[in-house]
């Protein structure tokens, strides 16, 4: 059975690695399933384009949700302040000329002083975020239709054009290509390479079990034909697109905030106050000022959000942002995250969103209806978390704990019913008055 | 001692709660590199003495002064505790379970700069102090896949990356089972060695006999004595006198007990720990109770009282595996609190705000709530006899409130038990099991309490009382159970027991001498 674990160790050696891999196998299935279904349309350039584009506020958010779900919270207002600084913005540009760069500084700002304010209910008066998150729901929805007085804004042209439907330049050489794409593929697959081979080092040094040199360089080779794949796919679009603006910013926030999460001390705080806020308390972890930081990031986040979707839609409207929080949320539970806390990735997440989104994308191409892929995606949640809660139950950490069950050997019931006879025959041996 | 100078000396410390006074004036004086053992009965105040003493009470509020390494020192919180070489373990093991091994023992603390945190310096730091505690976990191995014995390693490696000079165990071996308690008590005893102070509290009186070099005792919040054990040795005795030697006057009804038949039996019972299945809180118990009996069952602290009972209320609590419950000679199914109600069971729980009253209800419906159906019509509760009902309980049972309309939570504790007494009687039991039923109220209540259930034994039902006061089971019961580590070790008539013979059933498995 050693190859078996050595298989096991490809996909992260039983941590939380193990599990996004599990996930990425199954968007990778969700996609191959598509593609035959819709006779090759799902895997064409156009449409990858489209659906990074359409998603990428929705999984902005779930960089922030994930964080705040990990800490034990939820935010349901996240919607409704995308939408309020959303318009606040288009406002800005429209009304006081303020060129686009600053106006989405402003946007930032405003975000994370909406995050501030639900951050200090939460933290400091100890109000559930459930609830501080509702009232600002409510309260940031009615603040864009007041601020937009319920109708549409269109926003400044150059920002459409730049972060709506903007897309990696055309530099270099005419490969038929869009080069730019091309390199930063290609450096993903080198900085993924540098990773595998750092961690191999660092084993070593500390004399860890490590994975087989094939186990490594099969992972490698494998990772690196799908980004070969997702990179020529991204450069051969249309002429003129390539990969979207708004997902390259997505791609920068995962990259900084999984370090983030995985890296420092403040991200780790946030898994300690989730996964057991009184251990963490008496560790001498800040607890306080970890949730206002959680719900502040989200606050800003938001506010992010709500600036892609005008830029991309080219309006900020009263409608802006309803049920978004749903989508987010889903994207983080389907991701791994447990309700209870203290679990979760950023990476998971947004593997997660994606699977929602393929899904989406997936069923609307074979043309079915918007009220059937509803149900749908509400059964596939529903079907995530059971296994979640069911695994947890068998003592296994998540859905796609599941995924690769069959590469983790370990004690299972059966083992422990063997155990129990001798106990209870030692039991019985007590002397008794 | 001249190698052994004193690294700690708190002088009349007084620590007050709303209406206790949980120290009085205690005195304690450690020796540097000793392993110095506080014993006492259950809220004696053993563990309200580490608290200040390791910040979590800060300095201010609590009165008397605290020297440590001959200086006084102000702990404004845990930190600055740590910061002085003072850690301390709690009782509930402070343990992220979500979190890797190496993660929890840098908790709060972690390695790097920046606020990035060094994971290679992390791993290596923590593979040392997993070798010193000598655990050979893989230290990415999360805490909630390891079992309860290797979670209380990994919170003494995490003393030890705090560069502990004196640790605090408040009970460290009470979820452990012997194999891992050895190990702990090996390990604490290597760390002395090595120059580390330990202060441990422990109920565990063989294990104290076993490490300790010096003894405190503490009751109720006062200082007793300190027995230092290699010059004048110690025995099991002797720490049981000073634990229990109270003055015992008459605090209790006059009641002529009238026992009839054996009509209950619990035969065999074994219950696993819900977490961790290796761990028995039943080990094969058996016991019976007679009508118009009152059964007291004594035992410290998580030696596995409430679980036995609450395994019998209906198998509420662990996992059963086996064994057999018998009412009138005949075997009765009791598979769910449902069942055990059904079958004349009652259970009162030990945390009557917890587990035994819906805070927002009034008394009448409080009164009513486990036995709707007896004033009900099919599905339809009539609500007209509530208060009716709350009515003749609020008279017999003397409850203090102007009407029975009242919400239970503006009621005083001895109240509240006495609503919560109410709504067992109404179920009609034949048994009533009563855990801790005077704890948290004054002693009035308890003699109006005890009356009640005389009262009860009186009307030919049986009565099983949990408690951690030995002059209430000895006052009220006819019999007594002892429990130690899940196993009843005693059985022993209350005309014929002694506190200082309870208190060596309930802190060790070794039978007593038959006179």
């Amino acid at each position: 059975m050693s190859s078996m674990k050595d298989l096991r160790k490809m996909f992260g050696g039983g941590t939380s690695a193990g599990r996004q891999f599990g996930m990425i196998f199954t968007l990778i299935g969700i996609l191959l399933f598509f593609q035959v279904w819709t006779k090759g349309l799902t895997l064409s350039p156009g449409n990858l384009i489209n659906v990074v584009s359409q998603q990428s506020y929705i999984l902005v958010l779930a960089v922030g949700m994930v964080l705040v779900i990990i800490a034990g919270h939820i935010d349901l207002s996240v919607g409704s302040v995308a939408a309020f600084v959303g318009i606040a913005v288009a406002l800005l540009m429209k009304n006081q000329d303020l060129p686009w760069p600053a106006a989405v500084l402003v946007g930032l700002l405003m975000g994370a002083l909406i995050g501030a304010w639900q951050g200090f209910w939460v933290a400091f008066v100890g109000v559930p975020a459930f609830i501080v998150t509702l009232a600002g729901m409510l309260i940031f929805r009615g603040a864009n239709q007041f601020l937009g007085k319920s109708t549409s804004l269109s926003v400044n042209a150059d920002y459409q054009k730049f972060v709506g439907s903007g897309y990696l330049p055309t530099v270099g050489p005419d490969t038929g290509y869009n080069n730019l794409t091309l390199l930063i593929g290609l450096a993903l697959f080198l900085a993924i390479a540098w990773r595998e081979i750092r961690l191999r080092q660092v084993q070593a040094e500390l004399g860890s079990e490590m994975a087989p040199m094939w186990v490594s360089a099969a992972k490698l080779v494998m990772l690196g034909a799908i980004i070969a794949y997702a990179s020529l796919l991204f450069a051969n679009g249309r002429p003129g697109t390539s990969f979207p603006i708004s997902g390259l910013i997505l791609a920068v926030l995962v990259i900084i905030y999984s370090y983030l999460a995985r890296n420092t001390i403040i991200g780790r705080n946030v898994y300690a106050v989730g996964g057991n806020v009184n251990a963490a308390r008496l560790s001498g972890v800040n607890t306080r000022r970890t949730n206002f930081l959680v719900m502040m990031n989200m606050g800003m986040l938001a506010g992010l959000a709500g600036m892609i979707f005008v830029a991309r839609s080219g309006a900020s409207g009263p409608g802006d942002g309803v049920g978004w929080e749903l989508d987010a949320i889903a994207a983080v539970f389907i991701g791994g995250a447990a309700i209870s806390g203290g679990v979760g990735t950023v990476v998971g997440s947004i593997v997660g969103g994606l699977v929602m989104a393929v899904l989406n994308n997936g069923l609307a191409l074979k043309g079915i209806g918007f009220e059937r892929v509803q149900i749908i995606k509400g059964l596939v949640l529903l079907v995530a978390v059971a296994l979640d809660v069911h695994n947890k139950n068998q003592g296994r950490p998540s859905i796609t704990g599941l995924l690769t069950s069959k590469f983790r050997p370990g004690p299972g019931p059966a083992q422990a019913l063997v155990e129990q006879p001798t106990e209870v025959a030692a039991g019985s041996e007590q002397p008794r008055g | 001692m001249r190698d052994h100078p004193t690294i700690l000396e708190m002088r009349s410390i007084t620590k007050e709660f709303p209406g206790v006074k949980a120290l009085a004036d205690v005195n304690l004086s450690v020796r540097a590199g000793d392993i110095h053992a506080i014993c006492g009965e259950n809220g004696a105040g053993k563990s309200t003495l580490m608290k200040v003493l390791s910040g979590v009470y800060p300095h201010g509020t609590y009165s008397g002064e605290i020297h440590y390494q001959g200086a006084e020192v102000q702990f404004k919180g845990i930190r600055s505790s740590e910061a002085a070489g003072i850690v301390i373990i709690h009782q509930e093991l402070a343990l992220v379970p979500t979190l890797s091994i190496t993660e929890n023992i840098y908790l709060g603390n972690e390695p790097g700069r920046g606020g990035r945190i060094d994971w290679k310096a992390a791993k290596l730091g923590a593979m040392e102090l997993l070798a010193r505690v000598g655990l050979r976990d893989n230290p990415d191995t999360l805490i909630k896949d390891i079992g309860v014995g290797k979670q209380q390693l990994v919170e003494i490696a995490k003393a030890l990356s705090k560069s502990v000079k004196l640790l605090i165990l408040d009970e460290p071996t009470a979820a452990l089972n012997k194999a891992d308690s050895e190990h702990l008590l090996d390990l604490i005893a290597g760390l002395k060695s090595k120059g580390v102070t330990s202060i441990m509290i422990s109920h565990k009186l063989n294990e104290i006999e076993q490490v300790a070099d010096a003894i405190t005792i503490l009751r109720d919040g006062l200082t007793i004595e300190t027995i230092d054990v290699r010059a004048d040795g110690v025995n099991e005795d002797r720490i049981i006198r000073g634990m229990v030697g109270r003055s015992m006057e008459r605090r209790f009804p006059e009641h002529t007990p009238q026992i009839g038949e054996v009509f209950f039996e619990v035969r065999n019972f074994v219950v696993q720990d819900p977490q961790s299945p290796d761990r028995l809180v039943c080990k094969n118990s058996s016991l019976y109770v007679r009508r118009g009996e009152i059964v007291g069952i004594a035992g410290l602290m998580g030696a596995g009282r409430t679980e036995l009972a609450m395994s019998i209320f209906g198998r509420s609590y662990g996992t059963f595996v086996s064994g057999q419950i018998f009412k009138d000679g005949k075997e009765i199914r009791v598979r769910s609190v449902m069942d055990a109600i059904a079958h004349g069971l009652a259970y009162v729980s030990e945390d009557r705000k917890v587990l035994g009253l819906n805070l927002l209800d009034d008394i009448k419906r409080s009164v009513v709530s486990a036995k709707l159906s007896k004033i009900s019509k099919g599905q339809i509760v009539d609500f007209a006899k509530d208060t009716s009902i709350a009515e003749k309980y609020r008279k017999s049972l003397r409850i203090k409130t102007p009407t029975v309309d009242e919400g239970v939570n503006k009621l005083s504790g001895g109240n509240q038990q006495k609503v919560v007494l109410a709504k067992w009687m109404f179920t009609d039991p034949d048994l009533l099991i009563l855990d801790e039923p005077t704890r948290g109220i004054d002693v009035g209540a308890k003699f109006e309490i005890y009356g009640i259930i005389q009262q009860l034994a009186a009307q030919g039902k049986g009565v099983i009382i949990i408690s951690s006061e030995l002059p209430e089971l000895l006052g009220l019961t006819d019999r007594i159970y002892t429990v130690f580590e899940g196993a009843i070790t005693d059985d022993i008539p209350t005309s014929e027991a002694e506190p200082e013979m309870l208190m060596k059933s309930m802190t060790s498995i070794k039978k007593r001498v038959a006179k």
